[in-house]
């Protein structure tokens, strides 16, 4: 039977996707304007930030109204809450790539410090990631949603042997320091944005299976009634 | 983990009409002070399974039922009928005030057990008025007419006059259909207060009234029951599709 509560939350994925989209071309203007040296890119980005944050209060207020409306059991509930966490990573996503153009704003007005290699890859991966947790939640899908939260090693092991790098560099150069802190920090950014997007995949694995897998609770036996 | 102590025990409950199965092979447990919620849609056997325990199914006509219901381990079927509806008390969905006063309403039961003391008798009224959430509400107007009484007045009188036989178990059967909010919350306060002395179980097409109020829900759809198991699990993450379509207004 097709409910009218149905409907409303279609639109509400939607309005999601949406922004999921926004979120995730920020993450690119970010990198861009930092590989391309391009400040307006950066501006893009500031622009769309103002965006994100209207959507999010958006989305939030509309599940709320749904949650006093509908009173929804089950599946429905699951969605809404995970909805309601998806958009809130979201929002941080957006975040964390407006730093990076922070940054990059203030790395233009220095010579480059080395050629930016790590730092497009980290952002494709944390891209891929957002962009996979978003598919997985679109499409139910579940294992989707698994290799999602697998890749977020991978970008943690650029960002550990970036860090010793740059260590090495401001070591050997003191000169060097601040722009290393601010590369330093870039790759923090992009880390915690395949955070989140692990945060979302975990989400979608609980809309799909009704299984937390938080912080490994699945490895714990589960509470029988 | 402590094994919880089962009041009622269902061995392959199976109850048919002219034939036709209502109730097919249920097998379940009713634990001592718990609310278990009875959900499904109609004609998923909700109503004959509540009627079953405490055998006012037995007036139907042309009813078979087969299997074994133990009530602290006595089969029901090898009690007194009168007796056991004593201890295994029904409040209907709607209220069925007697044309008597207050006190005489919530005394008939004990009078027709022989009470005759006046101060008993008082105590009893008092204690049950007391424990359906009434009291403030009746104590000055124990001489009036029930029917005068409000919807969710009258329903009350009637939970107060179940208890006041001292029952061990209390059904309830749709209880706040025909009630407002307010009268509703009232009696949902109440169930909460009184499984701490009685074991109850509640039939509800109101999904949310089973959320809210019981510690177990069992789901039934056409005389099977689909699912059993506490009512955050039921309510967040149910195993079976079916009780996840039915409880998320998919159908029914």
């Amino acid at each position: 039977m097709e409910r009218h509560f149905d409907e409303e939350l279609k639109n509400l994925k939607q309005k999601l996707l949406q922004m999921a989209d926004t979120a995730q071309g920020m993450i690119g203007l970010a990198v861009r304007a930092l590989t391309e040296r391009k400040e307006p890119l950066a501006g893009e980005v500031f622009a769309l930030e103002e965006k994100v944050n209207a959507a999010e209060i958006e989305i939030e207020e509309e599940v709320l109204r749904l949650l006093a409306v509908r009173q929804p059991a089950a599946r429905d509930l699951r969605l809404l809450t995970a909805i309601l966490k998806i958009n809130n990573d979201l929002e941080r996503v957006a975040d964390q790539a407006e730093n990076i153009a922070e940054i990059a704003v203030l790395l233009l007005k220095e010579p480059p410090l080395k050629p930016v290699i790590d730092i497009p890859k980290m952002a494709a991966l944390s891209q891929r990631m957002i962009k996979n947790g978003i598919d997985a939640f679109v499409k139910h899908d579940a294992s989707l949603a698994k290799a999602v939260c697998e890749d977020d090693d991978a970008v943690d092991r650029i960002n550990d042997q970036r860090f010793r790098e740059l260590l090495t560099t401001m070591i050997a150069d003191p000169k060097s320091v601040t722009r290393a802190v601010d590369l330093i920090l870039v790759g923090r950014n992009l880390e915690r944005i395949a955070d989140h997007a692990t945060n979302i995949s975990e989400d979608v694995i609980f809309i799909e299976e009704g299984k937390n897998i938080k912080h490994h609770l699945q490895e714990k036996p589960e509470a029988s009634s | 983990m402590v094994t919880p102590e089962v009041k009622i025990e269902l061995k392959d409950l199976t109850v048919s009409f002219a034939g036709k199965k209502s109730l097919d092979r249920v097998n379940l447990d009713i634990r001592t002070h718990e609310i278990l919620s009875i959900i499904g849609p109609a004609n998923s056997g909700k109503t004959t399974f509540l009627k079953t325990l405490n055998r006012l199914i037995d007036l139907e006509k042309n009813v078979r039922v087969e299997g074994r219901i133990l009530l602290d381990g006595r089969d029901i079927y090898r009690e007194d009928p009168v007796l056991l509806r004593c201890k295994v008390g029904i409040i209907f969905a709607l209220p069925v005030p007697l044309p008597v006063t207050v006190f005489e309403n919530v005394v008939y039961g004990v009078r027709r057990q022989g009470v005759k003391d006046a101060r008993e008798l008082s105590r009893v009224a008092e204690r049950s008025l007391r424990d359906a959430y009434l009291w403030d509400e009746m104590k000055d107007r124990l001489q009036e007419q029930a029917m005068k009484l409000s919807g969710g007045q009258q329903q009350r009188l009637c939970i107060a006059r179940a208890l006041a036989v001292n029952p061990e178990v209390i059904l309830f059967d749709e209880p706040c259909s025909a009630l407002d909010p307010i009268s509703t919350a009232k009696i949902e306060e109440a169930m909460q207060t009184l499984k701490d002395h009685y074991t109850i179980v509640l039939v509800t097409n109101n999904t949310k009234q089973a959320a809210r109020v019981g510690d177990r829900t069992a789901f039934f759809l056409m005389g099977e029951l689909i699912e059993i198991d506490s009512t955050r699990k039921i309510f967040t993450t149910p195993r079976d599709r079916r009780t996840d379509d039915y409880i998320s207004g998919r159908f029914g």
